[in-house]
């Protein structure tokens, strides 16, 4: 059929002839008992530091539902006392170690369902936040609908007085979110209100979203921390998110030893929703919070892994006939 | 041949020409009959044209479409798809409409090469030329364009175009030779007719004058029945009409041989011939391997489907409280709220489908049909299996059945072309106990040359001399040979290059001529017969004439026959060659000790043996023996047995001369092949249209029986003793005692070491078997047949006809194992059974391509076969067997974290992983390393999987997919997913892992999940990838890669196309987090360390065969691999060389028949002659032998 003669003759490469060179590994006792023990030794180490790091983390968390067996500000869960302020004190016996990072806590608040985000098809579409009245709401959509708006103020008391904690709400989101991903409409005539001209703050939301941050005008339109600290929305329902640092002054080395009111303004519903909200000090160390589960995981595992490779030392001592033992 | 004249005309008569319907008229040269005769009405039947592509270039897209989208796979992507696109899905439709469009391309591009592939070969066989009378002329035609009522002229050697009457021939009798090997099998010649009152038209322009018409049936398969009627017109007279037989039809495919011409008229063309009726039926074959992945795909669906519904009632269970399911933070939509509660169930049960859909991966499709297409290529590329003679290697002509190569457990083989290469060589003979060899051996290379006689003994003495003279004449006269005189250039050439004279020798039996070229080479060369004399040149160059007066012609009951020929010194001789149990007797002198000696050595060699004897007859003895033959062939009553009484008295009081010893030379390597699938487990069966006692002797010499084999005979010779009920009941009882007697393991085990059946069985005797019984007992025969075959490691079957054959392998693939079956042949009459096997192989062989065009795959010769089943199937099979697993096993790893997530996102459907994550996961994170593993993997190196067949029985009964394995994979699977999510779960509980003190959001937790799942599947097959070569490196560590560097692009740019930018600096955010790694570390190492212990731990306590051949070859630093002697090969010492031991064990028990070859040379081969102590003669002989073949 095809032309015959040694044309037709495969080429006798390695590749064609199925033999490359190749490095042929087989999982022996050899190698692998010693590799457990090392990785396990490793992994113990390794889980020692973590959990160690992880017990010196401090965390102060406090409920303020107030529902159920949360004390604190069980007056403003009636919605009607609006606005209302409530306070929780609290003390400290000693340093908190800083710098110290305030954050509140939502619990069985599904941030993450679809539908919530801008994951509603058509993606683009925000609704039912899309238009209030026919007119744009400028931030659109239910995440920045429902944005967060507890406000909290820290006070030592120091000989019975109020002194202010100072907060810092720079960087609390990420730098790219701030600098990059989110931009703010070009300003007309050096207002930023102008520029959202034509359209209407959120439903729920008391006040336009040029004007979030009376204190600091750089901190408003889509670029204010706090919005974008909610809008990086949480991958579990029971979530933090960072409020704010403590990191000026003579705090900055953390909360000294004694007695503290922190002041809520309390906006926020979630008792329909059976939610809790919960405030929480605490600080970090290089590996981040305190989370004891990664120390102990690998204290685990690296313990496993020794004594697997003991018990596989055993099994090839034992079962392995010796013409095959090498 | 009258009675099936005579029975056609019956069954005309008797159905009446009303019923004939289904019948067809042509028109010879189409010319009309005279009017009035008959209304001429026009039929239309097609052109010559052979048609095996499926598509033509405008219907491949629709008709392409509508076949992909009829296997379930892509028709459940289809509407995966499609849901997306219709309805609120939280995925795009991008995510599955891109791999479906993918799959479909590529799927779409394979069968369209493959169809123009076909295409080609197709338009290869129709533009052949052939040559139709038009006109009183010849014409040269495209085969193709011929039509019916043309009248073709054939030359000799050439193959019928198509379904032809003989019309008239160049032979005065009417009668023409065809080989119809190609289509039967048989190759020898047969005698067909020209119908009588037409064979005087043998010129182009008498053939004009012809009118006449042809009445016959439409076309139908049966490749022996034909039932027609010509009518010839002659000047004003009534038409004459006469039946027409098979005897008349020239088929396609047959050949037309020792006739230098003939005429015949087309009545069946192109799809309609016989031939082609015969192999239409090629139907999909599907691999085991592929069956398996169906039944895995549904056990996957019916996850699927339980994922989904699980989670659409939870959702409605959970959000049965009002402020669960719609909170404030979260309202609906109007029309969302309007929407009735089941149709919102029903979209939430859709969308919940399209979330997991990935379970079910659309690339796995892509991958299997990339790793069959692609993988292929190494068969075709394999230099071992190119063979230089035909200047062709091998090819795959489906690769859909890579992998059930490596499954094989019967393989049904043809005898004719493909274990023997159908040609017989003169070895050796022997006059008076002296040892004569046609040729002398110098440094490994043969002298040809008639004078080159060996003489083992010393030599003869004068009396001698007389008598081996005589020996050669009496061979050089004593046959039915005829001579060919012109030189042919034609490829079957029986050997003769190196002869002097440029004829060659035809004969029905290859014996003889292969008897006739070996005296040629000892000096004596049968020149011809003429005018009733033979003519002989001897040693001085002298012709020697003998009248041939008697021919006694050989039947297979006597099993000789004999010659009456008056010298040229006017002695009369009578000679006679025979088997030697019918010559021996009839003996009255001569030395026959040692001729009887010589024999039996020759017969346990595997050589074909036969004896020569004469005796001189006076001129009274002579008249007496014309007189006795005479009255015996006139005989009315009883001729034949009155003819064998007359063959009995003449041959008797003999003088032995004696004997020969052809050899059916057996392809390269057969016998070694045949051993080697033997140790790996597979049964072989041979079906041969050849008689039974050279069949056996080609299963001895291909150590398809062994000496030790016990034969157990089922023929018609056995079921005319007893009844086949007997029969049956005695065979299988024989065989179950052994059975029994042995403990299973045993038995299964290395093919019955201790004692093996082999069974002959008969076509005729076969039909018994399966025709079914008056009283209905014929599952119970069919059963007992099958229980015997089950048990005996090889099985003949003789005297079979094509379609027999397909029925064997079709009984054996539908018995209760369901075994995989593969069937090699190549001749047509092997088509059936190739079409029929789980996997057909054709023998590019000298009959045609037929075979070769409808086999799976083709391979130049028999030998290859043991690297295309040991080697290449297994590697297939491993291969393709971790490609299925390890498809499964990743994407429960992907998707069931997503549906892990569902119970905390409120049954949301919210995706864990982005979009772009979910559609190139399978796409390429991870497609590259398992399709190259696919493809290049090797767990052992080739040559000792060809040095050690047992390593087959690994991966028999499709060990590898077994439902074990496969719920420890998927097990696997949910456990590293239950990994990867609760790991990242507590990693983000409520904490932050930035020093910084900032949270990360969703998409964080989807990539950290992510990112761990694509590192731990990947890694995972590099710890099963057991060959390393530059492009695993590459490739594994390379998409590994791929997946850093896309993610840090996917999110270091703001996409400009994208609404959304969830993914921008969600990577680096991650990497930037040093618990972060840590926990990826961790999680990594925690999925697969189970796996590894597994491994470990299985190695050392239940080591398969393979892992302990791996250990080996670890140990003597890749060795193994070069070609070390076999004895040195320590690590078959488990199983193989359990088999070398038996061996001399075994040759103390005598067995019935003690025959046994010299070919295969191995190993077995010294153990075995040793016993005979005659080693070193035996070998000069074998590789005298053997090298003539080259």
């Amino acid at each position: 059929m095809k032309n015959q003669g040694t044309t037709n003759r495969p080429d006798n490469t390695a590749f064609d002839q199925q033999r490359l060179p190749a490095w042929q590994p087989v999982l022996s006792a050899g190698i692998v008992i010693p590799g457990f023990l090392l990785v396990g030794l490793a992994f113990i180490g390794i889980g020692v530091a973590l959990f160690v790091t992880s017990r010196s983390i401090q965390v102060l968390e406090n409920d303020y539902t107030g529902t159920g067996s949360s004390v604190h500000c069980s007056e403003c869960v009636n919605p009607k006392t609006t606005p209302c302020t409530c306070q929780l004190n609290f003390s400290l016996s000693a340093l908190f170690q800083g710098p110290v990072f305030l954050y509140y806590g939502l619990s069985n608040y599904f941030q993450n369902v679809r539908g919530y985000g801008s994951l509603r098809r058509p993606s683009s579409s925000c609704a039912p936040y899309q238009y209030d009245q026919n007119t744009t709401i400028a931030p659109c959509g239910s995440v920045a609908n429902s944005m967060f708006n507890d406000t909290f103020t820290l006070y030592q008391l120091v000989n019975a007085t109020r002194k202010t904690v100072p907060l810092d709400g720079k960087g609390i989101a990420w730098w790219t979110d701030y600098n990059i991903k989110f931009r703010n409409p070009p300003e007309v005539d050096g207002s930023l209100a102008a520029a959202f001209n034509g359209t209407v703050k959120p439903v729920n939301w008391p006040k336009p979203v040029y004007d979030l941050d009376p204190t600091n005008p750089a901190n408003n339109g889509f670029l204010n921390q706090d919005f974008l600290v909610w809008m990086r929305t949480a991958a579990l329902p029971d979530f933090w998110k960072l409020y704010r640092r403590i990191t000026e002054g003579e705090y900055a080395s953390g909360l000294p030893a004694g007695n503290y009111t922190l002041e809520i303004q309390y906006n926020y519903p979630v008792a329909n929703f059976a939610g809790r909200k919960s405030v929480i000090f605490s600080n970090t160390s290089w590996m981040g919070g305190k989370n004891q589960f990664l120390g102990i995981a690998y204290l685990v595992t690296g313990s496993l892994c020794v004594v697997m490779s003991a018990v596989m030392l055993i099994v090839y001592a034992k079962f392995n006939s010796p013409d095959e033992d090498f | 041949m009258d009675f099936n004249a005579i029975r056609n005309l019956i069954s005309r008569y008797c159905t009446g020409e009303e019923n004939w319907v289904d019948s067809r008229t042509v028109y010879i040269g189409h010319r009309e009959p005279p009017p009035g005769t008959e209304a001429y009405i026009p039929q239309r039947f097609p052109d010559n044209r052979i048609v095996s592509s499926k598509y033509t270039f405008w219907n491949f897209v629709p008709k392409n479409l509508f076949e992909q989208f009829r296997r379930i796979a892509n028709f459940y992507f289809l509407i995966i798809f499609l849901v997306q696109l219709i309805i609120d899905t939280p995925t795009s439709p991008i995510t599955s409409g891109l791999p479906l469009f993918f799959v479909i391309t590529v799927t779409a591009i394979k069968q369209g090469y493959e169809d123009w592939l076909r295409h080609k070969a197709d338009n290869a066989v129709n533009q052949c030329p052939v040559h139709i009378i038009q006109h009183g002329k010849v014409v040269r035609k495209q085969s193709h364009k011929l039509r019916v009522g043309d009248i073709v002229l054939v030359k000799e050697d050439e193959t019928f175009p198509c379904d032809l009457i003989l019309l008239s021939t160049s032979r005065d009798d009417g009668t023409c030779f065809v080989t119809t090997a190609s289509l039967d099998g048989e190759s020898s010649h047969k005698t067909y007719y020209a119908v009588q009152d037409t064979k005087s038209f043998n010129t182009e322009q008498e053939l004009d004058t012809l009118r006449a018409t042809i009445e016959c049936e439409q076309p139908q398969p049966d490749l022996y029945k034909f039932v027609g009627r010509i009518n010839i017109y002659q000047e004003r007279d009534e038409p004459i009409a006469r039946p027409l037989g098979s005897e008349n039809v020239l088929l396609r495919g047959a050949t037309l041989k020792n006739t230098e011409y003939v005429y015949a008229v087309a009545i069946y063309t192109g799809m309609e011939t016989k031939m082609a009726l015969n192999y239409q039926s090629k139907s999909q074959k599907r691999s085991a391997v592929e069956k398996s992945m169906n039944a895995f795909l549904i056990v996957y669906l019916c996850i699927l489907l339980s994922k989904a519904l699980i989670n659409t009632v939870l959702k409605y269970v959970w959000q049965a409280n009002p402020n669960r399911d719609e909170p404030w933070y979260n309202e609906k939509t109007e029309s969302e709220r309007q929407r009735h509660v089941l149709i919102r169930a029903f979209t939430d049960f859709l969308a919940f489908m399209v979330l997991f859909n990935y379970i079910i991966p659309v690339s796995m499709y892509v991958t299997v049909e990339m790793q069959k297409f692609l993988g292929s290529y190494f068969i075709t590329w394999d230099e071992e299996m190119f063979d230089d003679e035909i200047g062709e290697g091998a090819l795959v002509n489906t690769s859909d059945l890579n992998e059930e190569l490596g499954q094989v457990e019967y393989i049904f083989t043809d005898k004719t072309g493909t274990l023997t290469e159908n040609n017989m060589e003169f070895i050796e003979c022997c006059v008076d106990g002296h040892v004569y060899v046609p040729h002398a051996i110098c440094n490994g290379q043969i002298l040809p040359g008639a004078l080159g006689i060996d003489m083992i003994d010393s030599s003869p003495g004068p009396d001698g001399k007389e008598h081996e003279e005589l020996f050669f004449r009496a061979l050089c006269l004593c046959h039915t040979v005829q001579v060919k005189e012109e030189e042919t250039v034609d490829g079957i050439k029986r050997g003769i290059h190196q002869g002097k004279g440029t004829s060659f020798y035809i004969s029905s039996s290859p014996d003889e001529v292969a008897l006739v070229e070996g005296m040629k080479r000892l000096g004596f060369t049968y020149l011809r017969l003429k005018d009733n004399h033979m003519e002989i040149l001897n040693r001085e160059d002298e012709i020697e004439r003998f009248e041939l007066l008697e021919v006694l012609n050989f039947d297979s009951v006597r099993r000789r026959m004999s010659v009456i020929v008056r010298s040229g010194t006017g002695e009369l001789y009578l000679f006679c060659k025979g088997a030697d149990s019918s010559i021996f007797p009839r003996v009255i002198s001569g030395k026959v000790e040692q001729v009887r000696a010589r024999v039996e050595h020759n017969a346990v060699e595997g050589l074909r043996t036969l004896c020569v004897a004469y005796k001189l007859l006076t001129f009274e003895e002579y008249q007496d023996i014309c007189q006795l033959l005479e009255t015996a062939k006139l005989a009315l009553q009883e001729r034949d047995k009155k003819l064998a009484e007359a063959y009995d008295a003449i041959e008797r009081d003999f003088i032995l001369l004696g004997a020969t010893a052809v050899e059916d030379r057996l392809q390269d390597k057969a016998a070694d092949t045949i051993e080697s699938l033997h140790k790996a487990g597979m049964k072989v069966w041979v079906l041969t249209g050849d008689k039974m006692e050279t069949a056996a002797a080609t299963c001895y010499a291909s150590k398809l029986f062994r000496r030790s084999t016990q034969i157990l005979e089922l023929t018609t010779k056995r079921t005319e003793e007893q009844n086949l009920h007997d029969v049956l009941f005695d065979l299988s009882r024989t065989v179950l005692r052994q059975h029994g007697s042995l403990t299973r393991d045993t038995f299964s085990g290395l093919s019955n070491e201790f004692q093996d059946y082999g069974l002959i069985i008969d076509g005729a005797t076969l039909t018994a078997v399966m025709k079914p019984d008056q009283d209905g007992s014929t599952g119970n025969y069919k059963e007992i047949f099958l229980e015997i075959c089950r048990n005996c490691s090889a099985v003949l079957c003789c005297r079979m006809a094509p379609l027999q054959k397909a029925q064997i392998v079709k009984l054996i693939k539908f018995s209760k194992e369901h075994p995989i079956t593969l069937a090699i042949g190549d001749g047509a009459n092997d088509v059936s059974m190739i079409l029929e096997a789980h996997v057909g192989i054709g023998i590019m062989g000298k009959e045609g391509r037929q075979a070769a065009r409808n086999s799976d795959y083709a391979i130049p010769k028999f030998k290859h076969l043991k690297k295309m089943l040991l080697v290449h199937g297994h590697y297939y099979y491993i291969r393709i067997a971790e490609l299925v697993q390890y498809f499964f096993y990743k994407n429960v790893c992907f998707i069931f974290p997503q549906f892990l997530y569902q119970f905390f996102c409120g049954f949301s459907q919210q995706p864990l992983y982005d979009t772009a994550y979910l559609t190139l996961y399978n796409i390429s994170f991870t497609s590259l390393p398992i399709l190259l593993y696919s493809l290049i993997e090797q767990h052992i190196n080739m040559d000792i999987l060809k040095r050690d067949p047992s390593l087959y029985r690994d991966i028999a009964k499709n060990s590898l997919l077994r439902w074990r394995i496969f719920i420890y994979w998927t097990f696997l699977g949910v456990f590293d997913a239950v990994v990867f999510f609760f790991g990242a779960y507590f990693l983000f509980d409520n904490t932050t892992f930035t020093s910084n003190g900032q949270m990360f959001g969703n998409w964080t937790f989807g990539t950290l999940v992510f990112t761990v799942l694509v590192f731990t599947v990947t890694l995972k097959l590099a710890l099963d990838t057991h060959y390393w070569t530059w492009i695993n490196h590459f490739v594994i560590w390379g998409s590994l890669l791929f997946y850093v560097v896309f993610s840090l692009l996917w999110g270091g740019i703001i996409w400009p196309f994208l609404n959304y930018q969830r993914m921008y600096y969600v990577f680096m955010q991650m990497l930037s987090s040093g618990p972060a790694w840590l926990c990826i570390i961790l999680l990594i190492t925690v999925s697969l360390l189970p796996d590894v212990v597994k491994k470990v731990m299985c190695r050392a306590l239940w080591p398969t065969t393979t892992e302990r051949i791996q250990n080996a070859d670890k140990l003597y630093q890749g060795h193994l691999s070069e070609f070390t002697p076999l004895s040195s090969l320590h690590a078959s010492h488990h199983k193989a060389a359990d088999a070398h031991h038996l061996n001399p064990r075994r040759s103390e028990h005598p067995s019935k028949k003690l025959m046994y070859t010299h070919w295969g040379g191995g190993a077995d081969y010294c153990t075995f002659s040793s016993s005979f102590g005659h080693l070193g003669l035996h070998s000069a002989y074998s590789w005298g032998g053997h090298e003539t073949s080259v």
